[in-house]
C-alpha cells in the first residue's frame, strides 16, 4: 500500500510539469564555470549596491594629503602610501575602492539596462518582420537598414543637445543603436524557424500566428539571441566609457569603470594601481558574462549534450 | 577456398560521455568472391558501423577490435596508407544520400575520373574515355553531356547511378552499398536494383547490401545476415532466413513487411460526404534569371475526388508527383500569397475557400494532420505533453489546465505512450514513439478527417507496422475518416478503401482498393506496383519488372504529361481526361499497352 502511495506520488511530482526555465536551471546548476560567474557577478552587484556601508569613505570626498597614493600592501614603487584606503587613490586623493564600486553601479547599469531594452525591442520587431514576411518584412527591415546608417556619435550628441544630459538618455541612446543588430539576428532565425515542420504542425492545430511567435519562433531563437546579449552587455559598458571620455556620459564627481580606467591609463607608469583595480573589476565583469551566457546557451537547448 | 573478405570477433565501440557504448559485438561473417552478403537489420542495430569500422572509417571516438581478412591480409589497424589504396580501389562503397556523398563544386566527370586517376594510374584521356563508357553502363543518358554536368543538376537516381559509376570504375573485388535504395522513389529503386545485380553477374563483383528492407535484401542476396542490437540473431542462405527463420526476431521482422497481396480488415463506412474536392490546382511561380518572366510550376493539376465519413483514401505518388502539396491545399496550410490556388474544397458543404480566417482556425478542430518526420513536426524545445495539448489550448482555451492535463495524459495512454512522460522532450523519445505524439496531438480534438502525410515512412518495418495498427484501430474507434498519402503502395493497401495515384500533380487512376491491385490498367500503376519489393527470395529472382526506363520527367515540361499517352503528343496542352472504365474505377487516357 505504501509502496503503491509513495509511486503514485513519484508520477504524480514527474507528471506534475517541469517548466523549460526550470529544465535549465537544473541544466545550469551543473555548470561550473557558469556557476561560478554568476557568484561572482551576484557578489559584485551586492558590492555595488551597498558600496555605501563597505568603506569609511565617501565616493567624492577629496583629500589633498593623500593625492596619488597607493596602499599600504601595494608591492611596487609609489610616492606615498594612503592607509586604509585599500586600493589607494586617485589624483585628488579620492578613495578608489568606493570609487571603483560606484562606478561598477553605473557600469553594470546601464550595461544591463541598455540591453534589456535593445532585447525587448530587437526580439519583438525582428520576430514579426520575419514571420509576417513579405512586404512588411521588407518594410520594416528597410528602416533598420536606415537606421543603422546614422552615424551613432552624432545621433547622441544631438540627443544630449536637444535634451539635458541625464542618465537615461543615456540608456535610450546605447539601447535604441543595440537593437539593431538584435531584431536582424532574431529576423533571421525566424525565417528559418518559420520553414520548419513544427511550425507547420502548429498552424495544423489553429494556433495563431501571434501564439506560433510566442510559443514556437522566439523561445527557439533564444540560443543565437543570448549569445549575443552576453556580447552586448559588455559591448555597451565599453560605449558607456567611450562616451564618458568624450564627456557626453557620466559626470564627475559621477564614475564609471570606463572613466576610472581612463584615468588610470594616463598615469599608469607612476600609480599603476589606478589602472590596475578598475581594469580587473571590469575584466571579471566581462568574463562572467561570456561565461553565463555559454551556459545559458548550453542549458537552454535540450538537444546537444 | 578462402573467402575474399573474413571479418572474426568484430568489436566496436564508441567512447561517449555516458561511458562506453558497443555498437557492434563480437561478430563474424564472411563473403566470398562475386557473393552478395545482406545485412539486414533496423536503425540503431550496427549495421552501418559494421563495414565502417572494419575499413577504418569510424568517427574518432569509436575504436574497432578483433579480426578483418581482405584478401588474406589482415587490415584492422592497417596504416591509413595501406587502408586509403585498398578503399577506393578493391573496395569501394555506396551511400545512402547521393547528394551528401558527391562534392557539390566538382563536375561528375572529374568525380568519376579522380577515383580512376588515383587508384589505376591512367591518363587523363583514358580515364575520361572510361568514365564516359561507366555513366552509359549504368545507363544514364547522353553520358558526354552529363560528364560536365555538376551534382545538383541530376536527379537523385542519376546521382545515385554517378556513384555507382564511381564505385565500380576501378573495377573492385567488393562493394559495400550501405541502404543504396532507401532514398529514392520505389520505380527508382527498381532501375539501380537492377544495375547492380548486372554488376554482380557480369563482372563478378562481390557485394554487401547493407539494408532496413527485407524486399531488397531477398532479391539481391545469396547469404543473409540479420543484426539486432549489434550482434548477429541469424545468419544462412537466403532461402532459409526467408522461408525457415529461426529466431523469432526474424520472424517478426518478415510478418511486419507490408505485403501487396494483403488487405487488412477495414470499417464500413457511411454514405454521407464529409469532403469534396474540385477541380483542385495548386501552382507556384518559379522565378527565372533576372528580367525573365517567372514561370508556373503546377504542383497539382486539376484534382477532384471525395471522401466519405468513415473512409480512407489511399493518394499515392513518387517524389514530384504532388501529393504532398494536394494535402497542404485540402488542410489550407499552403503559405498565402507563395501559391496560386484554384478549384473548390468543400468541407461537410461549406466552401473552404469562403471562409475567413476566423472559421477556418474554428473548423480545424476538424481536420488534423501526421506528419512525415516525427522529429521535425515536433518543438524541440516543447515537453511532448504541451505539444499535444497545444491543439486544445489554441481551439478550446475555456480549458482549465486540470481538464487540458487530464486529456492529455488519457490521449498518451491511447496511443500507448506512458503518461508519465508528459515532460519529456522529442530527443528523449524513439521515432516511434515521437510519431505516437504526433498522432496523438493530432486526435486530441477528435477530428473527423486526418490527413496522415507519409506517416510511417521514416519508421523501421516493426514501428510502421505497429503505427498503422494503431492508426486503423483508432479510425475503427471513432468513425474517422483518413487521407492515407505515401510512395509506398504496400502500405496503402492494408489500410485504404480507395486508392487514388497521382503522377505530376494528375490523377492517373482512381479506385478501389480491391479493383486497384487486382487489376490495374494505368501503366504507370503497373510500373509502381510491379515495382514494389516482396520478402520471397524466389519470387524476386523469377520476378520480370516493368521497369519505366529514365526518371521522372520535369514538371515544368509540357510534354510531361503526355509520357503514356505519346499519340498525342502533336498538341502539347492536351491533357489526359479520367474515364470510368468500371465502376468507380478510373483511369486517365493512356496508349495502349503494347
Amino acid at each position: 500500500m505504501i509502496g503503491s502511495a509513495a509511486k503514485t506520488e513519484a508520477l504524480e511530482r514527474a507528471v506534475k510539469g517541469r517548466s523549460l526555465g526550470m529544465d535549465a536551471w537544473v541544466r545550469l546548476k551543473r555548470n561550473r564555470a557558469a556557476m561560478a560567474a554568476i557568484t561572482v557577478l551576484t557578489l559584485m552587484t551586492l558590492m555595488a549596491i551597498f558600496a555605501p556601508f563597505l568603506s569609511p569613505f565617501r565616493y567624492d570626498a577629496i583629500n589633498y594629503d593623500l593625492v596619488t597614493c597607493a596602499p599600504s600592501w601595494w608591492p611596487g614603487p609609489s610616492s606615498c602610501i594612503a592607509p586604509g584606503h585599500i586600493f589607494g587613490t586617485d589624483a585628488v586623493g579620492r578613495d578608489l575602492f568606493v570609487r571603483v564600486l560606484y562606478g561598477a553601479r553605473m557600469s553594470l547599469a546601464v550595461g544591463l539596462v541598455a540591453t534589456l531594452v535593445s532585447l525587448v525591442i530587437g526580439v519583438i520587431y525582428g520576430a514579426v518582420a520575419g514571420y509576417v514576411g513579405g512586404r512588411t518584412d521588407a518594410l520594416m527591415m528597410r528602416a533598420v537598414d536606415i537606421l543603422y546608417s546614422l552615424p551613432f556619435i552624432f545621433f547622441v550628441i544631438i540627443l544630449m543637445v536637444l535634451f539635458e544630459r541625464n542618465l537615461i538618455l543615456l540608456f535610450v541612446a546605447v539601447g535604441a543603436v543595440e537593437w539593431l543588430t538584435m531584431a536582424r539576428i532574431v529576423r533571421g532565425q525566424t525565417l528559418s524557424i518559420k520553414q520548419k515542420e513544427f511550425v507547420e504542425a502548429a498552424r495544423a492545430a489553429g494556433v495563431s500566428g501571434f501564439g506560433i511567435v510566442r510559443r514556437h519562433i522566439i523561445p527557439n531563437a533564444v540560443g543565437p539571441v543570448v549569445v549575443y546579449v552576453t556580447l552586448t552587455v559588455p559591448a555597451v559598458i565599453l560605449t558607456e566609457s567611450f562616451l564618458s571620455f568624450l564627456g557626453l556620459g557620466v559626470q564627475e564627481p559621477l564614475t564609471s569603470w570606463g572613466t576610472l580606467i581612463s584615468e588610470g591609463a594616463a598615469q599608469m607608469e607612476t600609480a599603476t594601481w589606478t589602472l590596475v583595480f578598475p581594469a580587473l573589476f571590469m575584466a571579471a565583469t566581462l568574463f562572467c558574462f561570456n561565461f553565463i551566457g555559454d551556459g545559458l546557451r548550453d542549458a537552454l537547448d535540450p538537444r546537444d549534450r | 577456398m578462402s573467402k575474399l573478405l573474413e571479418i572474426t570477433d568484430l568489436d566496436i565501440r564508441f567512447d561517449t560521455p555516458d561511458g562506453e557504448v558497443y555498437a557492434v559485438k563480437n561478430i563474424s561473417l564472411a563473403i566470398g568472391a562475386g557473393e552478395c552478403l545482406g545485412v539486414v537489420g533496423e536503425s540503431g542495430s550496427g549495421k552501418s558501423q559494421l563495414f565502417l569500422g572494419a575499413f577504418g572509417l569510424l568517427a574518432a571516438n569509436g575504436s574497432a577490435t578483433g579480426s578483418v581478412r581482405f584478401r588474406g591480409e589482415e587490415i584492422l589497424g592497417a596504416s591509413a596508407k595501406r587502408l586509403n589504396a585498398i578503399r577506393g580501389g578493391a573496395v569501394t562503397m555506396i551511400f545512402q544520400d547521393p547528394l551528401t556523398a558527391l562534392t557539390p563544386h566538382m563536375t561528375v566527370g572529374r568525380q568519376i575520373t579522380e577515383a580512376l586517376v588515383t587508384h589505376r594510374k591512367v591518363g587523363r584521356a583514358e580515364a575520361i574515355a572510361r568514365a564516359t563508357e561507366m555513366l552509359d553502363y549504368v545507363r544514364i543518358p547522353e553520358a558526354a553531356r552529363r560528364m560536365k554536368q555538376y551534382p545538383h543538376e541530376l536527379s537523385g537516381g542519376m546521382r545515385q547511378r554517378v556513384m555507382i559509376a564511381i564505385a565500380t570504375i576501378t573495377g573492385p573485388d567488393l562493394i559495400i552499398a550501405d541502404e543504396p535504395t532507401t532514398a529514392l522513389d520505389v520505380t527508382v529503386q527498381a532501375q539501380i536494383l537492377e544495375i547492380l545485380r548486372t554488376l554482380k553477374e557480369e563482372k563478378q563483383t562481390a557485394l554487401a547490401l547493407v539494408s532496413h528492407d527485407m524486399g531488397v535484401i531477398a532479391g539481391m542476396a545469396d547469404q543473409v545476415q540479420v543484426m539486432r542490437r549489434g550482434e548477429i540473431v541469424e545468419s544462412g542462405p537466403v532461402d532459409e532466413i526467408f522461408y525457415t527463420p529461426q529466431a523469432d526476431y526474424t520472424r517478426m521482422l518478415l510478418a511486419a513487411v507490408p505485403r501487396l497481396d494483403r488487405a487488412g480488415d477495414l470499417p464500413p463506412t457511411s454514405s454521407e460526404t464529409l469532403l469534396q474536392v474540385n477541380d483542385l490546382t495548386v501552382t507556384f511561380p518559379i522565378k527565372g534569371a533576372l528580367f525573365q518572366k517567372p514561370r508556373e510550376l503546377r504542383a497539382v493539376d486539376g484534382v477532384s475526388f471525395d471522401l466519405k465519413k468513415g473512409e480512407t483514401l489511399g493518394i499515392v505518388g513518387e517524389s514530384g508527383s504532388g501529393k504532398s502539396t494536394l494535402a497542404r491545399a485540402v488542410l489550407k496550410l499552403l503559405p498565402a500569397g507563395l501559391a496560386g490556388e484554384g478549384g473548390r474544397i468543400v468541407w461537410m458543404g461549406r466552401d473552404l475557400g469562403e471562409a475567413g480566417k476566423a472559421e477556418l482556425r474554428q473548423l480545424r478542430s476538424d481536420f488534423q494532420i501526421v506528419f512525415q518526420d516525427p522529429l521535425a513536426s515536433l518543438d524541440p524545445r516543447m515537453p511532448v505533453g504541451q505539444s499535444i495539448a497545444e491543439p486544445l489550448q489554441a481551439l478550446e482555451p475555456h480549458l482549465s489546465r486540470e481538464k487540458v492535463r487530464a486529456r492529455v495524459r488519457a490521449m498518451m495512454d491511447r496511443v500507448d505512450l506512458d503518461p508519465a512522460w508528459i515532460n519529456r522532450y522529442p530527443h528523449e523519445l524513439s521515432g516511434g514513439q515521437n510519431q505516437r505524439v504526433g498522432i496523438a496531438r493530432a486526435m486530441i480534438l477528435s477530428p473527423r478527417m486526418v490527413v496522415c502525410d507519409e506517416a510511417v515512412s521514416a519508421l523501421d518495418v516493426s514501428i510502421q507496422a505497429e503505427i498503422v495498427a494503431l492508426i486503423g484501430e483508432l479510425q475503427k474507434e471513432t468513425g474517422l475518416s483518413l487521407l492515407f498519402i505515401s510512395h509506398d503502395l504496400a502500405v496503402v493497401r492494408r489500410l485504404c478503401h480507395r486508392v487514388m495515384v497521382l503522377y505530376l500533380g494528375r490523377v492517373v487512376e482512381l479506385a478501389g482498393g480491391e479493383s486497384l491491385y487486382r487489376k490495374p490498367r494505368h501503366p504507370y500503376t503497373r510500373a509502381l506496383l510491379s515495382a514494389v519489393l516482396t520478402p520471397d527470395p524466389k519470387a524476386e529472382r523469377a520476378r520480370t519488372r516493368t521497369l519505366l526506363t529514365g526518371d521522372t520527367p520535369s514538371p515544368l515540361d509540357p510534354k510531361a504529361q503526355l509520357r503514356f499517352l505519346k499519340s498525342k503528343l502533336a498538341d502539347e496542352s492536351y491533357r489526359p481526361r479520367l474515364v470510368e472504365e468500371a465502376p468507380g474505377h478510373f483511369v486517365a487516357e493512356h496508349d495502349a499497352i503494347s
